[in-house]
């Protein structure tokens, strides 16, 4: 596994291509878009999702915090697809989730899926977190200064190959601002030349595609506009 | 004969000197003694007046009120077509005989009239029947049903949407015993399995026609070696529309359409009005061109499969078919277009793009000549289908699982489907069928005390209606110019990943112009008339049919038989002499493997004749193979006669490279994989409701976040690897994609059989092959991730820090999947 470094606000931050990002001066992971429970949540509308998503996540941000060891866990926000569904847990995710919570110190950033912070899940929750020169909030604010840390959007890049057209979620990243690719197993994304995504980078942005061992990394502008 | 047929219908067909046809009256014999029956008849043989014409004698000599007779098209458009042809006679006859036509264009008020006072002959898709079947109402709505009839049934058994034809003829059969039904086929290769299909106790055959006169025409000059899009025959093909008052060329893909289309028009000094038809154009566009050939108002079209069904457009003397033919079926049905009457002997001429395709030709003229057939029996019927019929079923009305078996079994795509799977499947609409049984509350169906099946509430029996259907469409964007004040005409669809490549500026060939992209808004691709440089052209997925089996042994056959070269051109004979000279002719029972250096690598070429999605598995299948013995395979290129492999090593052990176990560990690590089986995935989850359609209007902004079926696959697949939508996929891709099946005959029939040729350089055979290799290479270690590298470093290199970072960096790689080159431009 690679990770990627980038530097915004003077401060130094690692691309994890497993989709997390990790600050090493303040031991701090941060994750976005967890949408616990959307297979459920799907369910009760009628449409019969696998029922393993939740476990699929808490996996990936498993594999997340035994690589980075971090102190603190912040999440982006819309890490529970909906207002009940941390009490839709199944009792071994909601366990894990317990054991998460006390061997780190959890900071949910609220998100529009979950304004309200669910009863009986360990940590703080905020609207937005600001460290040092860094703020953390679901959605981009159009007049943000430099340093916003953002998830929301799902962002997800189309490159075309030799082969075939290559998607994958990716972080988009201009220096000033950071967004974080989904890490909740069925969430879609957002093309990120869509103009909700490609306003908020509107010179130089970069995506950096998650990828098996790496990421792969390309100019915003390379992947042509998608107009709007 | 005339005898036998009542008044009016006599004076009515004497008055226009017409004689019923013997399988006509046979039909009314038929119907009298209350049979079902298949007609088996060939293009132009009447076999839809066959088909309607015992239910007209039934409603005149015995008018009645409520729906007598459904008809089942595989088309919208023949449907309607139908409809309007058969109002005049009856009109002229003085029938009372309501005809009306039900599909997805019908309005709403006229589909609630129609439930009130339903018409007597009803003319409908499968799709639209099977939401009949799934209303409440059904079983008072076809309770005076007296006829089923099927027409194409060729075109339908066999595939998905066959497969809800089936199922819903048992239901009307079941709300209506006395119901007939009739089946209406061109002739097939296995008729028993038709009729099976159909539910039919016999078999009527109309004789055949009087035999196509079929030729082949050359380019001028060197024929190519490789290329499929023929563009080099365009002068002959421009002089042969110019002699002929109506012609049709028929081409393989819709790129090759758009590209043969501007090399006429680049001919057409004369100015002749020739049109382009394909199934991506708007709607409208495609019913102007029809319009246009009915009245007799244009020379020649440009077509591909998109006129190979159906309506009879007029009077059409001529049919071209520019690129290998694919199959004797195919070829026939596309032959019949011209002449569209049984006793005259329709023309058509085949111009061969390569030399390969020469051969492909020759087999096909032969094939008919013998009266071939292509097309395998139908397969099993899908069990996503299933999932959506028993979904319907119990949206119409509670029902017995030991009831529901019983009538599914009835159909013929269903007669095998053993009771797991059936509960499987029930058990997947009921909540979901996972091993975590999480879902209980949210179950779409429940069973009464009884044990019967309820649907859970109207708001799922509403959603399910919505999403009827076994047509999967890959996302397709709108094509539209702009207007002056936003909104321009809409010039048809093309596929999303085409979209996404394009950069403002560029340019592509659609509907026969040229076009610059302005940009993507909405679902739709905005474009102005006109721009520089050189074009693309859309194309799409899957379009190229693969090499039919008998056409691959044909071929074979003619290989292996100097005997018959005689008919092949001087320069395709000298090409096959040389071949037998310098290494060897493609046996009849052997597989001739090839092996040979060039520039530093080595080649390995095995003539399987297999077709293309056959070869395409078996190279994914040799590379692994050859990896793990360390030849160090650089890719591989599959066409529908060879696969071709290179190495850096020197290819050995032929016998264990081809021997059968690769269809063991390697198959299946290779296929979880794959991203063919991804693809098949999305269908059946989509078709057995799984996921559910976009509607209409819910497409209006891509923001929507979607959930994307592969991540839904990579979860099901790693929690409940049996789960029934993973066997339901498995299947599909065994008979189609991935065409497991013949794969795995070949392996077994080669074995001990294989000739290998260690040659010191390329052979005859092997050169058009070569020149594919540079085109469509596929690497052993092409996974995604491959690619994704290989695409950073262009563009890093081509915007390096040292240049400023152009807007387009000059080596972005241009991705299609055919044609792969680009078209000279100033059409």
């Amino acid at each position: 596994m690679i990770a990627a470094p980038v530097h915004m606000a003077g401060e130094r931050l690692m691309l994890d291509p497993a989709g997390g990002l990790f600050w090493p001066e303040q031991g701090m992971l941060i994750v976005s878009d967890l949408h616990l429970e959307k297979g459920s949540s799907l369910a009760r509308k009628g449409g019969l999702l696998p029922p393993w998503d939740t476990h699929a996540t808490l996996d990936r941000l498993t594999l997340l915090l035994r690589r980075w060891k971090p102190r603190i866990v912040v999440t982006l926000g819309d890490s529970f697809h909906d207002r009940d569904a941390a009490s839709r847990l199944p009792g071994g995710e909601l366990a894990r989730l317990h054991a998460m919570t006390k061997a780190h110190r959890f900071v949910w950033v609220l998100g529009n899926h979950d304004p309200h912070p669910p009863a009986g899940i360990g940590g703080a929750w905020v609207e937005t977190f600001a460290v040092g020169p860094l703020t953390f909030r679901h959605q981009a604010m159009a007049q943000a200064g430099v340093g916003e840390v953002v998830g929301h959007h799902h962002p997800k890049a189309y490159v075309p190959t030799r082969g075939a057209r290559v998607s994958r979620p990716c972080f988009v990243f201009d220096s000033r601002r950071l967004m974080m690719p989904a890490l909740g197993a069925y969430t879609g994304g957002l093309d990120v030349r869509d103009p909700a995504i490609a306003r908020l980078f509107p010179r130089d942005g970069r995506v950096f595609l998650l990828g098996r061992e790496r990421l792969f990394s390309f100019p915003l502008a390379s992947l042509g506009r998608g107009g709007g | 004969m005339q005898g036998t047929l009542p008044e009016p219908f006599r004076s009515w067909f004497a008055a226009r000197g017409w004689t019923p046809r013997p399988h006509q009256i046979a039909m009314l014999d038929a119907a009298r003694a209350g049979e079902s029956v298949l007609l088996i008849a060939p293009t132009g043989g009447g076999k839809t007046l066959a088909g309607f014409l015992p239910s007209l004698v039934d409603l005149a000599e015995r008018p009645r009120d409520g729906l007598h007779t459904v008809y089942v098209s595989p088309l919208k458009a023949l449907a309607t077509d139908i409809a309007r042809n058969l109002t005049g006679p009856v009109a002229e006859m003085g029938l009372a005989v309501r005809i009306e036509t039900r599909t997805g264009d019908t309005p709403a008020n006229r589909r609630a009239r129609q439930k009130l006072a339903p018409p007597h002959l009803l003319l409908t898709t499968p799709e639209s029947l099977a939401v009949l079947i799934a209303a409440p109402d059904a079983a008072d709505f076809f309770a005076t049903l007296s006829a089923i009839v099927m027409d194409e049934v060729h075109a339908l058994a066999g595939t998905k949407r066959g497969d809800q034809l089936a199922l819903c003829v048992e239901r009307l059969v079941k709300l209506a015993p006395s119901a007939r039904r009739i089946g209406l086929s061109a002739t097939v290769a296995h008729p028993e399995a038709i009729r099976a299909y159909t539910g039919a106790t016999r078999i009527i055959t109309a004789p055949d026609g009087a035999p196509p006169a079929l030729s082949i025409m050359l380019p001028e000059g060197r024929l190519p070696w490789s290329g499929h899009m023929g563009l080099a025959a365009a002068s002959q093909v421009m002089a042969r529309i110019r002699d002929a008052r109506m012609t049709i060329v028929f081409v393989n893909t819709r790129a090759q359409a758009e590209l043969m289309f501007q090399a006429l028009w680049r001919l057409n000094d004369p100015m002749l009005p020739i049109g382009l038809h394909h199934g991506s154009l708007e709607i409208g566009q495609r019913r102007k061109i029809e319009a246009a050939m009915a009245e007799g108002r244009l020379r020649a079209v440009v077509a591909t499969s998109s006129l190979d069904l159906g309506i009879d457009w007029g009077a059409i003397d001529q049919v071209l078919q520019v690129g290998a033919p694919k199959g004797v079926s195919r070829l026939l049905q596309r032959v019949g277009r011209s002449n569209h009457r049984m006793d005259e002997a329709s023309r058509a001429i085949l111009v061969p793009a390569n030399r390969f395709e020469v051969l492909e030709c020759e087999a096909a003229i032969q094939g008919v000549a013998a009266g071939e057939r292509d097309g395998d029996p139908p397969r099993p019927g899908g069990l996503d289908v299933l999932a959506q019929h028993l979904l319907g079923l119990a949206c119409a009305a509670p029902f017995h699982p030991d009831d529901g078996y019983a009538e599914v079994r009835k159909a013929a795509p269903y007669a095998a489907l053993t009771r797991t799977d059936f509960d499987d499947v029930l058990r997947f609409v009921e909540n979901g069928g996972y091993a975590l049984e999480v879902y209980d509350k949210w179950r779409k169906l429940f069973r009464d005390s009884l044990g019967m099946i309820h649907v859970r509430s109207t708001q799922v029996a509403r959603r399910h209606r919505m999403n009827i259907g076994t047509i999967v469409e890959a996302p397709l964007l709108k094509v539209r110019l702009a207007g002056r004040r936003g909104g321009g005409a809409v010039l048809g669809e093309v596929e999303e990943y085409f979209a996404g490549m394009l950069s403002p500026g560029d340019t592509f060939m659609f509907g026969g112009r040229l076009l610059r992209f302005t940009r993507i808004r909405e679902m739709s691709v905005e474009c102005t008339e006109g721009g520089d440089g050189e074009p693309m052209v859309p194309a799409y997925a899957g379009t190229r049919l693969p090499l039919t089996t008998n056409l691959a042994v044909r071929v074979r056959d003619m290989l292996c038989s100097p005997a018959t070269w005689g008919a092949f051109p001087e320069q395709v004979r000298a090409w096959l002499e040389m071949q037998r000279h310098v290494s060897r002719l493609p046996g009849r029972n052997d597989l001739l493997v090839e092996t040979f250096p060039r520039d530093g690598r080595w080649y390995l070429v095995a003539y399987c004749f297999e077709g293309r999605n056959a070869h395409q598995t078996l190279g994914m299948l040799l590379t692994r193979r050859m990896q793990r013995m360390g030849m160090a395979p650089l890719g591989f290129v599959a066409t529908d006669y060879v696969v071709g492999v290179t190495s850096l090593h020197l290819p050995r052990a032929l016998p264990a490279l081809f021997d059968e176990d690769m269809l063991g560990d390697d198959l299946k690590e290779w296929m979880a994989d794959s991203a063919m089986l991804k693809r098949s995935f999305r269908n059946v989850a989509v078709i057995a409701g799984l996921i559910e359609r976009q509607q209409p209007g819910a497409e209006k902004s891509r923001r929507q976040v979607t959930i994307n079926s592969d991540l839904i696959y990579d979860v099901l697949r790693k929690h409940q690897p049996d789960h029934i939508l993973l066997r339901a996929t498995r299947a599909d891709a065994a008979s189609g994609l991935i065409d497991l099946d013949r794969v795995a005959g070949m392996l077994a029939r080669i074995k001990g059989r294989i000739t290998h040729m260690a040659l010191s350089r390329v052979s005859p055979l092997a050169a058009p092959v070569l020149l594919e290799i540079g085109r469509e290479n596929i690497r052993a270690e092409d996974t995604e991730d491959a690619l994704l590298a290989e695409a950073e470093a262009i563009i890093a290199e081509a915007t390096s820090e040292r240049d400023p970072p152009p807007m387009r960096p000059p080596a972005r790689p241009v991705v299609r999947k055919s044609p792969p080159r680009r078209v000279a431009s100033g059409a």
